[in-house]
């Protein structure tokens, strides 16, 4: 056949030249062959319009998608056409120029099937994966990971080829991973993107591999069932770790919650059931304060946490100084009778709270700059939990260093093991007293503003905490500081690990009771004070 | 040696024979006299009785034996389940959904069988058995583990505490087959006898009644016998009573456990009469209210306790009707007014007042 050889040739030219003849189109010239052609010739152009990499592309192929892409009849004009039957706008489509109301048989629609949204969608779904915005470019990915298209195989692998963000890149990966699967690529192919997909988040993983968990290669079937149960002991183990870091912040808070026991108990030897309510006292110190800074200078707001602890310390403390001057003073060797009459006052403080206040719960703030949360791995640790992690073991330090190395700590020390000889040696015990309660005041008022940042700041709110901060102490071991942080700390961490198994209230239950059995076992706590005295 | 009735347990006794006699007469008079008595106040005296009780039980152990137990609330709980549970299944068919055998709940909750502990609570004698054998039994064991290590003072204060705040806990949980949240309710009779019935509830008003004058007795038995002499003695001094011989925990764990079931029994009897028996009894803060009824009236004198708790129990009714936001502080500062001005409760401020003839028994240190 003489003219074959020039048929070849014609067909190069088409196969190399067109492409380069179609990239040099413009949008405008484009958008004007849509309306001509059937469903495929608009399918071809709809690629093409994406291949421009024109910033307006997104804009016309999503108005092709939703049919509201129309043609002006009196000029030309592609408009977008958007409103009810009698009521409808029109936006240029090129220019975005609002052109106003239209009347209803003016316009023409450009017609759209199935097949052809398909393509408009896989296409759109090219344009923001080469989106200039990282931020798009990140949602394109994930989007494309979630639902996977085997349309999408080259246009997820020609982004990855250009992509410099290792992030969007490691998404994309996957996304394209996904893809392949979804495609009829070959084996090999596909069990490369299952060792890729495997790599991924425990959630990807299934989410993205459950459908091939029966494939129909024996091996791809394989590979997916392994990489399922790889995802799912990592998982086991995150979860291990998120169990871990949640007791950990909850015993962060217990310790909080009793550290200031662990002096007024602890070191005293006093028995404060009014404990909790000056844990609650500081929560609506916290409250109060950025009530006030809402109304009077709200710029200031991020700044409310960093007025509220001084003053929580401050004002809780001289609540504690009061207590024990008035009350607590006189009744120093009877601990039952100090018992009591604590309690008499956390009744008194929890309904002076609820008449000023109102018994309803009080919505306290989180600065932003506390707010927001830090992903390791599989691990979400959220701002306020961090903050109070690191205030907890703050204060804990703060105080150990404070009781070891201060004037005020040594005579703290000298007050409780030797009362008349400390007094002998010139030691204003009646003094140290009233500081040292209204140093455990003071940090229970630390432990309130902490706590108002995780709990619902009401009346009740010290309640739920005594019974535990004095298990802490009686646990840890009283008149030891250590044996509280080690009590608290692993009290938070065993609650949180029965909890899956037991349930919350049953996993309470459980620790209650080991506590309770436990005191029996070793009535002076993880780690007793040695000494000689036997009483009574 | 004392007598067994001296002369403040024989006024108390004798006066509460008299309201016991003379109320339910009062009720019968024509409702235009000046000394008629609603006979809807009936089981709300029957209640301040049971509270009474309640008190007295606490002083047995506290005041007589130091063991300041914050979880009294649990056992006067224990035994009001005990008694909500027969009461329960003596509704039978009656229910709302009309099975015979299954209380109401467990129909909705979706269950199909009676769960095994709540087997024999159709018998009256089972159940009366099961109020005082459950708390005495739970106090005898958790006493002995605490006596025998030598768990005393607040340490024992702050774990009873642990236990009622546990079994408030177990107590809210659905699951658990005790009616979760609601606790146990809607009783129709008792024994064949209608609850609201004008006769059964002076029954039960004066049942209370014997009981409470009854457990007077015994406590005052005990703490007048050679065991009550080593009780106080534990209680002033545990370890020389040691070093003396006695068996400290053995005595602790008697009288802990006849306290305990003391305590059942006023639940018992407090469930028929205000008819609903829930997990909130359980609360601490119930518990350590009985403390200041204690401590008012006066600890270690028995008559002390039923009046504080008598007089407590009505202020309270009064406060709440009236000026319900003023109870707390009442409450508050009757604690503080009582451990700083009043060791020795009200019947230590009469014995004060008194010209002073012998030192009175009652001196508490801590």
């Amino acid at each position: 056949m003489p003219f074959r050889p020039l048929t070849l040739i014609a067909a190069f030219c088409l196969a190399v030249v067109l492409p380069f003849i179609a990239s040099a189109q413009t949008l405008e010239e484009l958008i004007a062959r849509l309306p001509d052609g059937n469903f495929n010739d608009r399918a071809a152009i709809v690629a093409q319009i994406a291949e421009t990499g024109d910033p307006r592309a997104a804009q016309v192929l999503d108005a092709l998608l939703e049919g509201e892409l129309e043609q002006r009849n009196a000029d030309g004009r592609f408009v977008r056409v958007t409103g009810s039957r009698n009521n409808q706008t029109a936006v240029d489509v090129l220019t975005g120029e609002d052109l106003g109301p239209v009347a209803r048989r003016s316009t023409e629609a450009v017609r759209v099937n199935n097949a052809l949204r398909r393509s408009i969608r896989t296409a759109l779904g090219v344009l923001t994966l080469m989106d200039p915005d990282p931020a798009r470019r990140l949602a394109a990915a994930e989007a494309a990971l979630r639902s996977p298209s085997a349309d999408q195989v080259d246009a997820l692998a020609e982004a990855m080829a250009t992509e410099t963000n290792a992030a969007i890149r490691t998404a994309q990966t996957r996304a394209h991973a996904a893809a392949v699967l979804a495609s009829d690529l070959p084996l090999e192919a596909k069990l490369d993107a299952v060792a890729v997909i495997g790599a991924a988040n425990a959630q990807i993983v299934q989410q993205t591999l459950n459908a091939y968990r029966n494939a129909a290669e024996p091996e791809l079937a394989e590979a997916v069932g392994e990489a399922l149960a790889a995802a799912e002991s990592r998982q086991r183990m995150w979860s291990q770790a998120q169990n871990l870091w949640f007791g950990l912040s909850l015993g962060s808070v217990l310790l909080l919650a009793a550290i200031g026991l662990a002096i007024t108990f602890g070191v005293m030897g006093v028995i404060n059931l009014a404990h909790g309510e000056l844990v609650m006292l500081g929560a609506y110190t916290t409250y109060t304060v950025q009530q006030v800074i809402r109304t009077n200078a709200p710029e200031y707001f991020g700044y409310s946490l960093a007025i509220a602890i001084p003053l929580a310390f401050l004002l809780v403390g001289a609540v504690g100084v009061l207590i024990e001057r008035g009350i607590v003073r006189h009744l120093y060797g009877r601990p039952l009778e100090t018992l009591l009459g604590t309690w008499g006052v956390s009744l008194i403080l929890q309904q002076a709270v609820r008449s000023i206040y109102g018994p309803t719960n009080r919505e306290v703030g989180t600065p932003d700059w506390m707010s927001g949360a830090w992903q390791i791995g599989e691990l979400t640790l959220t701002g306020p939990r961090i903050a109070i992690v690191l205030f907890s073991l703050t204060v804990f330090f703060g105080l150990l260093l404070l009781m070891k190395y201060s004037a005020f700590g040594l005579q703290m020390r000298a007050v409780t093991q030797n009362r008349p000889m400390a007094a002998n040696l010139g030691i204003r015990t009646g003094y140290v007293d009233a500081l040292t309660f209204g140093l455990g005041a003071g940090i229970a008022g630390l432990a309130g503003v902490a706590l108002s940042q995780i709990d619902n700041v009401s009346p009740n709110l010290g309640q739920g905490y005594i019974i535990d901060s004095f298990l802490v102490v009686v646990f840890g071991g009283v008149g030891n500081l250590w044996g509280t942080f080690a009590a608290a700390l692993s009290l938070g961490v065993a609650n949180k690990f029965l909890e899956p198994w037991a349930g919350a209230v049953l996993g309470k239950i459980v620790i209650l009771v080991f506590i309770i059995l436990f005191i029996q076992k070793r009535p002076r706590g993880l780690f007793p004070q040695r000494g000689r005295a036997a009483e009574g | 040696m004392t007598r067994l009735i001296d002369l403040r347990l024989g006024l108390f006794l004798a006066a509460l024979f008299a309201v016991t006699v003379l109320a339910p007469l009062a009720t019968t008079l024509p409702s235009t006299s000046a000394l008629n008595l609603p006979s809807y106040l009936i089981p709300l005296m029957g209640k301040y009785l049971c509270y009474a009780l309640l008190a007295v039980a606490l002083d047995l152990c506290w005041g007589y034996a130091g063991i300041l137990s914050l979880g009294h609330g649990a056992f006067f709980a224990l035994g009001g389940y005990a008694m909500g549970m027969h009461l329960m299944r003596e509704i039978g068919a009656r229910g709302v959904y009309a099975n015979p055998e299954l209380p109401d709940f467990m129909v909705f909750l979706g269950w199909t069988e009676l769960p095994w502990f709540w087997y024999g609570f159709d018998m009256f004698w089972f159940a009366a058995i099961m109020a005082l054998a459950v708390p005495g039994l739970l106090a005898f064991v958790f006493g002995w583990f605490a006596f025998r290590s030598r768990v005393s003072g607040v340490y024992l204060s702050i774990i009873t505490q642990a236990l009622t705040f546990a079994l408030l806990l177990a107590f809210f949980r659905n699951d658990m087959g005790f009616g979760g949240n609601n606790g146990l309710t809607d009783f129709r009779d008792v024994l064949g006898f209608s609850l609201s019935a004008p006769s059964t509830r002076i029954a039960l008003f004066v049942l209370t009644a014997i009981a409470l004058g009854g457990c007077m007795l015994l406590a005052r038995a005990i703490t007048i016998s050679k065991a009550g002499k080593v009780l106080v003695a534990v209680r002033d001094a545990e370890s020389r009573t040691r070093f003396l011989g006695y068996r400290v925990e053995s005595y602790s764990v008697f009288v802990f456990t006849v306290s305990a079931m003391m305590a059942g029994l006023a639940g018992a009897l407090y469930v028929p009469q205000v008819g609903i028996i829930n997990p909130g009894e359980f609360a601490p803060a119930n518990s350590i209210e009985i403390v200041v009824w204690v401590a008012l009236g006066g600890r270690g004198t028995l008559v002390g306790a039923a009046i504080g708790a008598l007089v407590v129990v009505a202020l309270k009714s009064w406060l709440t009707a009236n000026f319900p936001d003023l109870w707390l502080f009442a409450l508050g500062g009757l604690f503080i007014l009582v451990t700083l001005a009043l060791p020795n409760g009200l019947l230590g401020l009469i014995d004060r007042l008194k010209p002073r003839k012998a030192k009175p028994a009652t001196e508490v240190p801590a």
